[in-house]
């Protein structure tokens, strides 16, 4: 239980440092938006499969 | 256009076939209905609500508005006197083990949460093992989700074939359901294949259509609440352990000689191959292990939330939250669609970026430039 909870607390500041940095890129360069716009949905996406991994044995055990 | 039905018949075959198709049904909320008997008063069992919308199971029930009934389907086990098949409504809607059903090939088999075991193996056992398979048969049954995946079938074939048709005439510039899919079939040829596989993307293109077109179809089917939708299929962990080993074997069968030297012989100091070449031989399972449990939670932990969201109505007892349940359902019903096109999306980039992956070749100026600076030393 108290593992699900700590797993989210990484991904949330996971993924909040990815739109940060993705944003202040796409502030730089106005051009790339689009594809820094994916780079940045893969990437949330597979660190939201890392904190769903701790969710999922928290589940099991 | 012959190929992607094809590969989506094959897709479907394998996945009926997978004899635990029903093991899921062991539903993740199997230890926490046992809260119920803990606490004193009634507590409302949201765990085991979830685990009920969320398993497989052997019936049916169609509950729309006008509309009740449960459709019992049929039971297909390979047991040891043969193959048996009969309708699961012998079981009169049992699930804890009581009923017994003996069928025509002289079998005695009971249903303990969804799982058919044999009633003689599993004498006063109170949590028989799922993978022991001396105490069950074989389960091939045609469960709701193996009814699920056809419907799935049936909703590709339609729409596909619908835009197959609008090319027929080539001078007509596609309209209807072609015009929507285009831009989604050339941004995978484009964005995904081409970039990630390279040269002989061509060959991939059905497979990685199919898995992509298979998951976002799934996982949209399973957000609409109303029969015949409402079905948990990604959300399943071995719907998706089946995708992916699916994709397992695509990348192993597409892998060449360069690929396999790179994880036997890393191009690094030898003394570090010994931490590096495990790592590199669990990598080749893991990456599509990832792939399994990264769609499987995220549809998963999805429906729980919605499914959650609506029991708060029952938990407060009150039909003011109504009200609050039905706008919280709405809003997250925005956050489901778009999850449900992003891993769909993940997931076909990822096996697609494993393919291009295991199809490289050409470093030979990395190792070439490496042997030159040895040389010069």
């Amino acid at each position: 239980m108290i593992g699900a909870g700590l797993a989210v607390i990484g991904a949330g500041i996971g993924i909040g440092k990815i739109g940060g940095m993705a944003t202040e890129a796409m502030a730089r360069q106005p051009e790339f938006a689009g594809k820094i716009q994916g780079a940045m949905l893969i990437t949330a996406a597979m660190v939201e499969g890392v904190a769903l991994f701790a969710v999922i044995v928290a589940l099991i055990k | 256009m012959r190929k992607t039905y094809f590969i989506v018949s094959f897709v479907l075959f394998w996945i009926l076939i997978s004899p635990s198709s029903l093991m899921a049904g062991e539903g993740e909320g199997g230890a926490e209905s046992e809260n119920r008997e803990a606490h004193g008063k009634e507590h409302f069992n949201t765990a085991g609500l979830v685990a009920h919308h969320t398993s497989d199971s052997h019936d049916y029930l169609v509950e729309l508005p006008f509309f009740h009934k449960t459709i019992h389907l049929p039971v297909i086990l390979w047991t040891k006197n043969g193959l048996s098949i009969f309708s699961s409504a012998r079981f009169q809607g049992d699930n804890e083990g009581k009923v017994v059903v003996n069928d025509d090939k002289g079998n005695r088999l009971v249903r303990k949460h969804e799982i058919i075991y044999y009633a003689d193996k599993i004498e006063g056992m109170e949590h028989p093992s799922l993978m022991d398979y001396s105490l069950r048969p074989l389960d091939f049954s045609i469960t709701r989700n193996v009814l699920a995946i056809f419907f799935v079938f049936l909703l590709l074939s339609i729409t596909l074939y619908y835009a197959r048709k609008a090319y027929e005439n080539p001078k007509r510039l596609p309209k209807g359901v072609a015009a929507v899919l285009e831009p989604i079939i050339l941004f995978i040829r484009d964005d995904i294949a081409k970039e990630n596989i390279g040269k002989h993307y061509e060959k991939y293109m059905p497979y990685l259509l199919t898995v992509f077109f298979f998951i976002l179809y799934s996982n949209l089917i399973g957000l609409i609440p109303f029969a015949p939708f409402g079905h948990n299929l990604t959300g399943n962990i071995l719907i998706t352990f089946v995708l992916a080993a699916i994709a397992l074997v695509v990348i192993l069968a597409s892998s060449n000689k360069h690929y396999w030297k790179h994880i036997f012989t890393p191009p690094v100091p030898k003394l570090i191959w010994i931490v590096m070449v495990p790592v590199e031989i669990a990598g080749i399972f893991i990456k599509p292990f990832a792939l399994m449990v990264r769609l499987f939670a995220n549809i998963l932990a999805g429906h729980t939330m919605m499914i959650s969201l609506v029991a708060l109505i029952f938990i407060f007892e009150s039909a003011k939250w109504g009200i609050v349940s039905g706008i919280f359902v709405v809003f997250m019903s925005f956050i489901e669609l778009l999850v449900a096109f992003l891993q769909a999306y993940i997931f076909t980039v990822l096996t697609a970026v494993f393919i291009g992956l295991a199809l490289e070749e050409g470093h030979e100026e990395e190792h070439a430039a490496e042997g030159s600076i040895q040389a010069t030393r």
